[in-house]
């Protein structure tokens, strides 16, 4: 199995490809991936030092251009995979149909993912990719469970990609408009979800307060650890009961399930994190590489050391890791 | 300017629904949807049940589509959305590609449905070379995004392949999950749901801390806490070029709405919006919540 690491910058890149990534995913400057964030992402000039440095080291290099194209605007897109491509980036990573379209025409030797803002849950949906855009991987969401994903590993005639750590989407991604509804601005249409423009926190008599775009998210006690308001992890009311409507703030971590990833054939494991910080990067493809090593080794022994869950906890957002959707309780 | 029924998004008994159906025929409604698009454990009524229903529907004269499911996760989800595709006399909206495989390889025309993620000419080609015949835009763009949109396909000398629809009136779906959060709000497992959407008609209201309505709690599926309501749109619309607006079916207010949309276009009036339970902030292209 693949180790796929993200770099939001080129240091974060260095470092993934330095502590065992086989492959790393990035964007390009601008609004054509889902991390569209300031301070973020590759100018022209980065990408080719990006792509030097990962093929000198005979690793792989993806470009995420996986937000959807404006009507007006669809150039910006073609661009994006034009110079993903000029630069030699091994592989493209789309969500826009479009964009899909262009990328399959113009250059069907380029490998095309299906990135997992286009929500492909299922064996038709694999089916209506391989058929119309001769892609060479699809990468699942995170809302399916291990039983699922080996259900379609079992059938499908694409390789697939799994989520393995890091921040959880709850919603089936590239599906979700919660952010659009309380910003105007969606992952879809901006690359980013609640984006950090519209974050403020205010001190007050009830607690340290998270707001977006003015609606209340949270409310932290002293004792609370205050996690950025991402609107889906916050303590909302239902009938007068104040808890996370929606999810906790945890993160997704799957050591676990990596021999049963491994079986069934999932052929890369993706780690969520663009936005994190080179040192983040380093830990997490750090102690990955050892877990996946170290079953490479022995299939047979594999054990997840507390060495590797005791690193990663460090990294998580809030107090818990999970396996997410993976595990049907969670569901 | 035609006007649709939208499916209803929420579980109501099957008795309930029959009932629904029947004011539908005698609605002022030109296009139904129906059919189950959130959950595939909602079976108050079945594959066949659902058949019968629009088989009564189009005895009407009016068009009738069957709308499918949203996420589909299982191989038994896809056994039924097959059964629904191939159903020989009813057209489809497919709200996923599983849809739009199945259909094209059936050779039948569908309607892209607002969960798509269809934002540019480029895909409007490809959904159309699958063979769609009528789309309707996601719920999140705005009328500015609507008529570039359509001023591209005017340009490419497509618009005449299909009809544009918009989600009009109504909760708005805005997105899905794995989880349940009704039954997360009642405290169960999704696996132990016992089915409670069915006490929720119009969904579980969520309210931030400070009591403003946030979100509809809708099974797996969330939607808009206030009720998106484009009536002073209608004109603007169709002048852009919109062919039908959707009101969503809705216990409440449904066929009310359908009858003050339709009047816009011979007697517009200007209808003030209710500042605590409607919104309209999409079309303006700005917070979908904001109300303006």
């Amino acid at each position: 199995m693949e180790l796929l690491c993200p770099a939001g910058n080129f240091p974060a890149l260095k470092t993934a490809i330095n502590n065992g990534a086989d492959a790393v995913y990035i964007g390009m400057k601008g609004d054509t991936n889902a991390r569209h964030f300031a301070g973020l992402n590759f100018t022209e000039s980065k990408l080719l030092k990006a792509v030097d440095y990962v093929h000198q080291r005979e690793k792989k290099l993806h470009v995420a251009i996986n937000t959807f194209a404006h009507p007006a605007g669809e150039m910006r897109w073609r661009k994006a995979v034009d110079d993903a491509v000029a630069i030699g980036c091994d592989a493209l990573i789309i969500a826009d149909l479009g964009v899909l379209d262009y990328a399959a025409n113009k250059y069907p030797d380029i490998e095309r993912h299906v990135s997992v803002q286009a929500s492909t849950t299922n064996i038709e949906a694999i089916r209506f990719y391989h058929e119309n855009f001769e892609v060479s991987r699809v990468v699942l969401p995170r809302v399916l469970s291990v039983q699922q994903v080996r259900q379609l590993a079992l059938k499908t005639p694409v390789p697939l990609e799994v989520f393995a750590f890091g921040s959880l989407c709850i919603m089936s991604e590239g599906r979700c408009y919660l952010s659009s509804y309380m910003t105007g601005e969606s992952p879809n249409t901006v690359g980013a979800c609640s984006p950090a423009k519209y974050v403020r926190w205010q001190e007050t008599d009830k607690g340290l307060e998270s707001r977006l775009n003015g609606v209340l998210i949270d409310r932290y006690q002293p004792d609370e650890k205050a996690g950025y308001p991402t609107l889906c992890k916050g303590k909302f009311a239902v009938n007068e009961n104040v808890y996370h409507a929606l999810e906790e703030p945890t993160s997704l971590n799957t050591l676990a399930l990596i021999p049963q990833l491994a079986k069934m054939g999932v052929v890369s494991v993706k780690i969520e994190g663009r936005q994190r910080s080179p040192a983040y990067v380093e830990q997490i493809a750090k102690t990955w590489r050892s877990a996946l090593d170290s079953y490479q080794r022995s299939p047979d022994k594999f054990e997840v050391e507390s060495r590797w869950m005791d690193s990663l906890a460090k990294l998580s957002e809030g107090k818990q890791t999970t396996l997410g959707a993976y595990h049907r309780q969670w569901q | 300017m035609k006007f649709s029924l939208g499916a209803s998004l929420f579980f109501w008994p099957k008795d309930q629904v029959e009932t629904f159906y029947q004011q539908a025929i005698n609605s002022e409604a030109d296009i139904i949807y129906l059919g189950e698009t959130v959950c595939s454990k909602r079976r108050e009524l079945r594959v066949n049940d659902w058949f019968e229903l629009a088989k009564q529907v189009a005895k009407s004269g009016k068009q009738v589509v069957i709308s499918t499911m949203t996420l589909l996760e299982s191989a038994a989800e896809i056994q039924t959305l097959k059964k629904y595709c191939t159903n020989g006399d009813f057209l489809i909206e497919a709200n996923d590609l599983s849809a739009v495989q199945i259909l094209h390889e059936n050779k039948l025309p569908f309607v892209a449905g607002p969960a798509m993620n269809c934002y540019n000419l480029s895909t409007l080609k490809v959904l159309l070379r699958q063979g769609m015949f009528r789309w309707v835009m996601p719920v999140e763009l705005s009328s500015d995004w609507l008529s570039s949109l359509l001023e591209k396909a005017e340009q490419s000398s497509i618009r005449n392949q299909f009809e544009c629809e918009v989600f009009s009136w109504g909760y708005l779906p805005l997105a899905y999950s794995a989880r349940c959060f009704t039954a997360r709000s009642e405290n169960r497992a999704k696996d132990d749901c016992q089915y409670c959407c069915i006490h929720y008609p119009q969904g579980r209201k969520m309210k931030s801390q400070e009591g403003e309505q946030v979100f509809t709690l809708n099974g797996i599926q969330t939607m808009s806490g206030d009720q998106y309501n484009l009536v002073n749109e209608v004109n603007n619309m169709q002048a852009i070029g919109v062919d039908i607006v959707r009101i969503s079916a809705d216990s409440e207010q449904a066929f009310n709405k359908l009858s003050q949309f339709k009047r816009q276009l011979v007697n517009p009036q200007y209808i003030p919006l209710d500042k605590n339970n409607e919104c309209n902030g999409y079309w303006h292209k700005i917070a979908g919540m904001a109300n303006v």
